[in-house]
């Protein structure tokens, strides 16, 4: 039996975020949380193998308590197992930080023979949790995959560059990061959904998966943020008055002027 | 602000927010393109098939959920929240379902149940004729006994389903000289020899539901279809459609609450005299009386329902009332709602415009709401013959 890992990541839902324009830090009263969309997508990719193969799904997340709503959208949609990783002190973890704890989780669930991330957060937005964590379990990863397909101990991946995409066989066991136009997320099921409810999530703290406080939370991560900014856009607006070509005209005068033409 | 306290338990509550999630994510995107070109909505049968829903009125024995007519209905009025059209192809094959589970043999149980539980084939249920649809006694295909075979000929017309279920629930006479009771219903399968099908109906509404014709020509099945008992086919017939009633009520209600939130927001944002039009008394009025109705529809729906499922005996004046006050919301509703949109709810840029096409269907199938009165009116006249 296949045995499959997905990392999934909870995000405030950005469709109820706001922002306070002083500090420039999110309001958290309201926002709703939501798995990061393209997460989905990695539990898609791996649901999908398992429809074809013999496999157990394990569905692991770093977050506070509340992520445990994340995890259990996962297994209604058909993961076999989740893993809550959750310890006051890892937060303000970067991703080196996250990484350390997520290899040290898998470490302990046992050996994967894939692990599927998705490609990056809507939040941080960095892209580099997967290939980090790849790197600590000493693993060959392939990111921005398009396409998956298994066969024996060979994963196919279609990579997606700039100006094409490249073919990538890798022997498991190996890591991958997707990206959203990989697949469409099935539905969770009914049948999953009452699974989920009950379902035994166990909560992993630093000391349960053996790490020191120094590579953890904030004393974990070298990365600094020195500032964050609410961009605001404040259009200047104005109505253009005359027929057509005047209207061009003007347009053209003014998208001269702006340096746009 | 307070709503109606329904008192869900927490599985009905998974199914509406699975229904809604449906209905939301990937009928609503669709249901414009679905109603221009008339295409038959595979891509969300899938999703349906793959969310456990299409099971569950059946017992878990045969890969359902176990539950009833009330989880029925609400599944019913979250995914008509997106496409009416879309929910009946669902509602269709639970139609097809019904009397299998009512009325069917351990061993049809087993070889159709767990097929429509989960959603791989589709149902349908053929009774009506185009010289029998109110008067379904008049139907005339029949089905003649040979041997270890029964062989159908004839003609259904209007079923909803036809060509793309593969599951088909037919009544049929088999002994026209007894009347009523002269009726038989058969388990039909697509590709039985002689069984074929119209040409596709086209609609004022529903249009991304399949309507066709079911054509009979000596059509062999095995002995071991027939469904229930030789002489009982209207009876399998009625109970189907006492049981199926409320949720064609819950159709309404889904679909009332589409057209109301549309013709609010709408309301909110139009500009017209220098104020919004919502604050013109003309405008809420009309909005209060569809908000008040629609709820007083659900109230309906979900009493007569739970009811059914208490105790399913003797249903068949409640299960009227409930088909029959909320689809005439529905017909109201959707029509206010064009009306509170003014010219923009006439056109296609907004969806009104389909919800009030598809909610005359509502009126017309299952049972016009005519013969819901006359259900309900014989039904209060044998009621207060025996005081
Ligand atoms: C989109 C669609 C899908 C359908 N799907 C199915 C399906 O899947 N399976 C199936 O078997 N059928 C199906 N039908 C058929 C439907 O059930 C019938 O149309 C319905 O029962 C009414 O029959 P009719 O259309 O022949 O109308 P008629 O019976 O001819 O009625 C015409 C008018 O006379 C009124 N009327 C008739 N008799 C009386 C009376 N005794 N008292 C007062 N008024 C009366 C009716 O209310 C109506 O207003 C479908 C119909 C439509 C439009």
């Amino acid at each position: 039996m296949l045995n499959i890992a997905v990392c999934i990541k909870q995000v405030p839902d950005a469709r109820t975020v706001r922002f306070d324009k002083e500090t420039g830090m999110m309001i958290r009263e309201g926002v709703e949380t939501i798995i990061n969309p393209v997460d989905l997508n990695a539990l898609e990719a791996a649901l999908a193998i398992k429809d074809g193969h013999d496999a157990r799904i394990h569905v692991l997340t770093m977050g506070p308590p509340s992520a445990d709503k994340a995890l259990r959208d996962a297994l209604s949609m058909g993961a076999d197992q989740a893993y809550l990783l959750s310890d006051r002190a890892f937060a303000g973890a970067d991703t080196l930080a996250t990484t350390r704890v997520l290899a040290a989780a898998l470490k302990k669930i046992g050996q994967m023979d894939m692990v599927v991330c998705g490609n990056q957060s809507v939040d941080g937005d960095t892209a580099q949790v997967g290939p980090g964590l790849a790197v600590r379990l000493e693993m060959p990863s392939v990111a921005y995959v398009n396409a998956l397909e298994l066969t024996a101990d060979t994963l196919k991946c279609i990579r997606m560059t700039g100006h094409g995409h490249d073919t990538v066989l890798m022997k498991t066991p190996c890591l991958v990061t997707v990206i959203p136009s990989i697949n469409t997320p099935r539905m969770p099921s009914l049948k999953g959904k009452m699974k989920a409810k009950s379902a035994g999530i166990p909560v992993w703290t630093a000391n349960d998966l053996g790490l020191s406080m120094n590579d953890i939370g904030l004393a974990g991560s070298p990365t600094r943020v020195l500032n964050t900014f609410v961009r605001s856009f404040e259009a200047r607006r104005e109505r253009l008055e005359g027929d057509a070509d005047a209207q061009v005209a003007a347009l053209c005068e003014r998208l001269v002027a702006a340096g746009v033409l | 602000m307070a709503q109606v306290n329904y008192f869900l338990t927490e599985e009905q509550q998974m199914i509406v927010e699975l229904a809604r999630k449906i209905a939301i994510e990937k009928i609503l995107p669709i249901r414009a393109r679905l109603d221009e070109t008339e295409e038959f909505p595979w891509e969300i049968m899938k999703d349906l098939a793959q969310s456990d829903l299409f099971g569950i009125y059946i017992p878990e024995e045969y890969g359902g959920i176990g539950k009833g007519c009330f989880e029925t209905c609400l599944a019913l009025e979250q995914l008509s929240y997106g496409c009416i059209a879309v929910t009946t192809t669902f509602a269709a094959s639970a139609l097809g379902g019904y009397p299998i589970v009512m009325f069917g043999s351990d061993e049809q149980k087993k070889r159709y149940l767990p097929d429509i539980a989960s959603g791989s084939r589709l149902g349908a249920f053929a009774l009506t004729e185009a010289n029998a649809g109110s008067d379904a006694a008049g139907i005339q295909t029949s089905a003649v006994e040979d041997g270890d075979y029964w062989v159908l000929n004839g003609t259904k017309q209007w079923i909803t389903s036809a060509g793309d279920a593969e599951i088909y629930t037919v009544i049929a006479m088999t002994d026209r000289h007894k009347g009523p009771r002269g009726a038989t219903a058969f388990l039909v399968e697509k590709g039985d020899p002689g069984f074929s099908f119209g040409k596709k109906e086209k609609k004022m509404g529903l249009r991304a539901s399949s309507t066709r014709e079911m054509v009979f020509t000596d059509c062999r099945i095995p002995k071991d279809r027939i469904l229930g008992k030789r002489g009982q086919g209207f009876i399998i017939a009625l109970k189907t459609l006492d049981f199926a009633r409320p949720g064609i009520g819950a159709i309404g209600v889904g679909l009332s609450q589409a057209a109301l939130d549309e013709a609010v927001s709408y309301a909110k944002q139009r500009m017209q005299f220098g104020q919004y039009i919502i604050s013109f008394q003309a405008i809420q009025h009309m909005l209060a009386d569809m908000a008040t109705h629609t709820e007083a529809a659900r109230s309906l729906v979900y009493a007569v329902a739970r009811t059914i499922d208490a105790d399913s005996r003797d249903i068949a004046k409640i299960s009227a009332m409930a088909k029959l006050f909320a689809t005439d919301v529905a017909m109201r509703v959707t029509t206010d709602a064009v009306q509170v949109l003014g010219g923009y709810g006439y056109m296609k840029d907004y969806p009104v415009e389909k919800m009030m096409r598809d909610a005359k269907v509502l009126q017309i199938y299952e049972g016009t709401n005519q013969i819901q009165r006359n259900v309900i009116g014989q039904a209060l006249n044998k009621e207060y013959s025996k005081v």
